[in-house]
């Protein structure tokens, strides 16, 4: 076959850019739904919270983890676990605060953002804000409360991206229905 | 480069809920689907562009066509297409009998009715790659017994 030259075998990279380009279509249609960034904003962020709560079940089937023992540990397993498997990057974890309950995820190079550019207009936009969806949703279902945002984007002209994590609470199991 | 498939698999269910979660005040259920189906035209679209740049000219409508079916087909949807077949005169059927959207849900029927919800997307998306590949058609879906999915494309001639 005179085309098998053409077939291109890196399949991981396909299911990024697959991926990438699927993220950047949704943006555009939200863009185009709302009037300001600020909802386009929430709207990723709500998206990325019901896929937080669904991705973490099978983030935990995969990768065997157990519970964590405190935040750093957390941290740790977000970065090298958690982003090498969905997205093939691990960030560098940094910028404790002094409690140890806030830390930054530091992320060189943004598969969701590979092929973007934001034009003028679009300055409020966050355009990877489903990842604080995310991480919030997924964090949620391992019972802890946490607050996630953008502190730095490259996109919007940033030296980095830098991604906020602060730890509210944890949050206790739930009673059963009918027995309080 | 992410170890796992389930990234896009997560993104594009919320995609579907999104357009028809919102379409109770925004959207009809119709503009649903085409809006899904709009958005994997434009990702079609960009990804045949990404994965033809080295390859030589397709020789014909039939070879574009073998091409979705083996080489596209496996990237996107990790399998080739089981069966296709032509009347030659701008009709093709492509088979899938394990169609990777539809895989995540629970053979028989419980679910055949919203099925189709969930191949908007791939729709757009092989038109729009044919669409790069110089071939203006229509695409549409049917659920065989899930997860099976069969497509029909339709040339436009002019």
């Amino acid at each position: 076959m005179s085309r098998q030259s053409s077939v291109r075998t890196d399949a991981k990279k396909v299911s990024t850019e697959l991926f990438t380009l699927t993220y950047g279509a949704l943006v555009a249609q939200l863009v185009k739904d709302y009037e300001s960034p600020e909802e386009v904003n929430k709207q990723l962020n709500k998206m990325g919270y019901n896929i937080g709560v669904r991705l973490i079940e099978d983030f935990l089937a995969r990768s065997n983890v157990g519970r964590c023992h405190d935040f750093r540990e957390t941290a740790d397993v977000i970065a090298k676990l958690g982003f090498k498997m969905f997205l093939g990057i691990t960030p560098v974890v940094a910028n404790w605060s002094a409690g140890s309950d806030e830390f930054s995820l530091i992320l060189e190079n943004n598969p969701l953002a590979d092929f973007v550019e934001l034009s003028q207009g679009h300055e409020g936009l966050l355009y990877s804000n489903i990842l604080c969806g995310v991480l919030r949703g997924a964090l949620e279902m391992v019972q802890m409360e946490v607050d996630v945002w953008f502190v730095q984007d490259a996109l919007r002209g940033d030296e980095t991206t830098e991604i906020r994590v602060k730890f509210i609470k944890k949050l206790e199991d739930a009673l059963p229905a009918g027995e309080d | 480069m992410a170890d796992v498939d389930s990234t896009f698999d997560f993104l594009h269910m919320e995609i579907v809920g999104y357009f028809h979660r919102e379409k109770q005040g925004r959207f009809s259920e119709a503009d649903a689907m085409q809006k899904l189906e709009k958005m994997g035209f434009n990702v079609g679209q960009r990804l045949v562009e990404r994965f033809t740049k080295d390859s030589p000219r397709f020789k014909d409508e039939l070879d574009i066509m073998k091409y979705v079916c083996k080489d596209f087909w496996t990237a996107v949807f990790k399998r080739q297409v089981d069966n296709l077949r032509t009347n030659h005169q701008g009709v093709y059927v492509l088979q899938d009998n394990k169609f990777r959207v539809l895989t995540q849900m629970s053979e028989g029927k419980q679910y055949t009715e919203v099925a189709p919800k969930f191949l908007a997307f791939p729709c757009g998306m092989i038109r729009g790659g044919l669409a790069n590949l110089g071939i203006t058609c229509t695409v549409s879906a049917d659920v065989l017994p899930m997860p099976a999915c069969r497509f029909q494309i339709v040339i436009q001639r002019t």
